[in-house]
């Protein structure tokens, strides 16, 4: 039966195309975490003395709590002490510039599709690219800096910028927000800042590549962008893992800062190793977003794209506080074998006139397993605040699982919330009938699969968007039957 | 163009053909006729690739090439089109972008360049005329919420645009009123030529009145009883089917001597 059948099972058992190792030589501090880690790792980046407090009070705070056990996920217990919290790709001298970057790291980011150098020349995308726990490059800088924009790694930040650090740094996601934002807090070792002045529209989508290669190692970046009033930035963030045995521990927080009219556009797409077919392997992306739009009329919105990861459990949100501010979230989440994800947003409304869209598209495909999780809140004193939120789900074969659970409180009487949400499965009927007017397997799932996402895809800047569509052809054309 | 031949097909472990003969000429209409649970729709079915029908023997060759080998892809673009009796919706597939990819599909395969969205826009605009099909419903989802007639219309525009050499009708009259069937018969009228063959698979005579087959054969318990021209139809339409059972039971063959036999001791 099955030759479309045997078709749809090689092409689900692709394999993962960034699975590779890079042979570099790294400076780790040891598994484990206590205070002379956190004290080891703020030493290293030599940082103030209020940033080193900040870390301890999360370490203490994290550990009194307790892991989360609501996510509709599942997984053997983490031991926290056999992680590596810092690994970083030994580099001789401080960088000048991209030709002292080891060769072979350069060579890395190329093969992952992101060449430095040609990013630099060509596509007018500026990059900041972290690599397990370091940022290594940062292009374009000079020219964003002619406008004042400030784009580069949280830790030369933390050296340049402290004020504007030591600011908004846990402003939107305390230290004390949950289980995975207090250990970030406490370990977190890169990542990137970004800070547009008033008035200026960033010229070019900002993006950073995440990448983890170190075995055994944690990833804990935390990215802050803050927007002042009337200002504009796009920014993109890819990740890729090598392929592991072990499961790998990622919990980023992402901070975004919006004021009186600015606008932050965030998109991901999220493809860290997912694990083999059997479930052995892969990411733990726990990781918090949020975004406060503080200023009256001001814009978040975050598109994602997830295909990666054995377990997603992220909530992108938004906290329109100023008037008339407007959150956007735009999700699709993919799970393959044994994949799982818990994920949606919440949307807190609590100046005048806010509003909110929310459309999520769940895919669900072998024994994968889609939770979109998401919360509309509605304040007192949010008079015409207006919600929008759909979530599809789409299944592909019989053993893969979609869950929604869409949580809304509504405290002011004049508000408007709507909610839809819809099933469907791909079903072989349907490739059959593809197939029938001549159109290959392949070619029918991604039709199918793109047709479902495209209101999401459609909200990605054009590059992103090409990869994201190859991303969800390599991740979904499997286990249709 | 097409040959079968002592064709067997089973779904699970029933037998559902049970020894098809049937040869169809470029420019030939061909009528299938029985009641249900015969076997026609899995004729249709069998010789589109559908994988729920295991074939147990015999031969189905097109164009001098075994078709059995043949992959449901392949088949569509080797310039088969099976109008589906339960066309499938696609939910959040434009039905335009869809047959754009379906075309291109068998352009390829044909060696041809793919068509731009112009000479396909044109190309639609002028077919979709053929079959009366509401033209809002070319930028809608695939099927999606359409009508039964609608989708039925939909399967013969999508034929009017694909251009098959050989195409199945399976079912095509089912669930429409007398004006859609008319005017879908017309479609499917418009598209007979000398070089395209049709397998008009029906329950009912009233389809042939619009569409007027060449040949039509009776299937019964999975082979042909009986085979003849369009008369053949309005003498089915007369009798119904019920004789048919002694017709399996005293023969396997469609000689007409051996029916007229079934008949007359069926009474």
């Amino acid at each position: 039966m099955a030759d479309s059948n045997r078709d749809i099972e090689a092409l689900a058992n692709r394999e993962y195309k960034y699975g590779f190792v890079t042979e570099i030589d790294s400076e780790t501090l040891p598994r484990g975490l206590n205070e002379e880690i956190v004290r080891a790792i703020s030493e290293r980046k030599t940082e103030p003395e209020w940033l080193l407090e900040w870390r301890l009070k999360a370490l203490r705070h994290w550990l009194g709590m307790t892991e989360p056990s609501w996510p509709n996920v599942r997984h053997p217990p983490i031991d926290y002490q056999d992680i590596i919290y810092y690994s970083a790709p030994k580099q001789k001298a401080r960088l000048e510039n991209l030709d002292q970057v080891d060769p072979e790291l350069l060579a890395t980011f190329e093969k992952l599709g992101i060449s430095l150098e040609e990013q630099k020349r060509l596509s007018g995308v500026a990059v900041d690219a972290v690599f397990d726990s370091v940022s290594v490059a940062t292009t374009f800088k000079d020219k964003l800096a002619e406008l004042g924009i400030v784009f580069c790694s949280f830790s030369e930040a933390v050296q340049s910028h402290p004020e504007l650090v030591q600011r908004y740094l846990g402003s939107v996601v305390p230290y004390t927000d949950n289980y995975f934002a207090s250990l970030n807090s406490a370990v977190f070792s890169d990542g990137s800042f970004c800070y547009i002045p008033a008035g200026v529209r960033c010229p070019m989508e900002l993006s950073t590549y995440f990448r983890i290669n170190a075995a055994n190692t944690g990833q804990f970046e935390r990215t802050l962008i803050v927007a002042e009033p009337n200002s504009y930035v796009s920014y993109l963030e890819g990740c890729t893992a090598p392929m592991r045995d072990t499961n790998q521990l990622h919990a980023a927080v992402v901070e975004l800062v919006a004021l009186e009219r600015a606008q932050i556009k965030y998109s991901t797409v999220q493809n860290w190793y997912p694990g083999d077919k059997d479930g052995k392997g892969g990411i733990y992306n726990f990781v918090t977003k949020r975004g406060a739009c503080r200023g009256r009329g001001s814009k978040i919105s975050w598109t994602q794209v997830e295909t990666g990861s054995a377990i997603t459990w992220k909530y992108p949100s938004c906290i329109l506080q100023g008037d008339d501010s407007v959150g956007e979230f735009h999700s699709v989440a993919v799970t393959n074998h044994h994949q799982q994800a818990d994920t949606g947003t919440k949307m807190v409304h609590i100046g005048k006139n806010t509003r909110s869209t929310i459309i999520s598209k769940g895919i669900s495909a072998g024994r994968g397993q889609n939770t979109y999780r998401g919360l509309v809140k509605v304040q007192k004193g949010a008079e015409g605040a207006r919600n929008f939120s759909q979530c599809d789900s789409l299944l592909l074969g019989d053993r893969c699982g979609a869950h929604t659970f869409p949580y809304i409180e509504v405290k002011n009487p004049t508000a408007k919330v709507e909610h839809e949400a819809t099933t469907s499965r791909i079903g072989e009927d349907q490739i059959f009938y593809c197939n029938q007017r001549g159109i290959s397997t392949e070619d029918a799932v991604t039709l199918i699969v793109n047709g479902f996402c495209k209101e999401v895809l459609s909200e990605l800047p054009m590059e992103f968007a090409v990869e994201a569509r190859n991303l969800l052809g390599i991740s979904l054309e499997g286990s249709v039957g | 163009m097409l040959e079968i031949k002592g064709l067997k097909a089973r779904v699970e472990d029933k037998e559902i053909l049970r020894g098809i003969d049937l040869a169809i000429r470029a420019g030939e209409v061909h009528a299938l006729m029985g009641p249900n649970g015969s076997g026609k729709s899995t004729l249709a079915n069998v010789l589109a690739g559908r994988e729920d029908f295991e074939v147990t023997a015999g031969t189905v060759t097109y164009d001098g090439a075994d078709l059995l080998a043949c992959s449901p892809e392949e088949r569509a673009r080797k310039g088969i089109f099976l109008a589906f009796q339960y066309p499938v919706e696609i939910p959040g597939v434009n039905n335009t972008y869809f047959l754009k990819a379906a075309l291109n599909a068998l352009r390829e395969a044909r060696g041809e360049p793919e068509l731009d969205s112009v000479d396909f826009l044109q190309l639609v605009r002028e077919r979709v005329k053929l079959v009366g099909l509401d033209e809002t419903l070319l930028q809608r989802p695939v099927n999606a919420g359409f009508s039964g007639g609608e989708k039925k219309r939909n399967e013969i525009f999508q034929m009017a645009v694909l251009e098959p050499r050989f195409a199945i009708l399976d079912e095509t009259d089912s669930g429409l009123d007398i004006d859609a069937l008319r005017s879908v018969a017309d479609g499917v009228n418009r598209l007979r030529s000398p070089a395209r063959a049709m397998l008009v698979v029906t329950h009912y005579e009233r389809l042939l009145e619009y569409i007027v087959p060449d040949f039509v054969h009776v299937l019964h318990q999975g082979r042909i009883v009986r085979s003849g021209g369009k008369e053949l139809a309005r003498e089915l339409e007369e009798r119904g089917y019920a004789w048919l059972d002694g017709a399996s039971r005293n023969g396997r063959s469609a000689a007409p001597a051996e029916k007229s036999a079934a008949r007359k001791s069926k009474g």
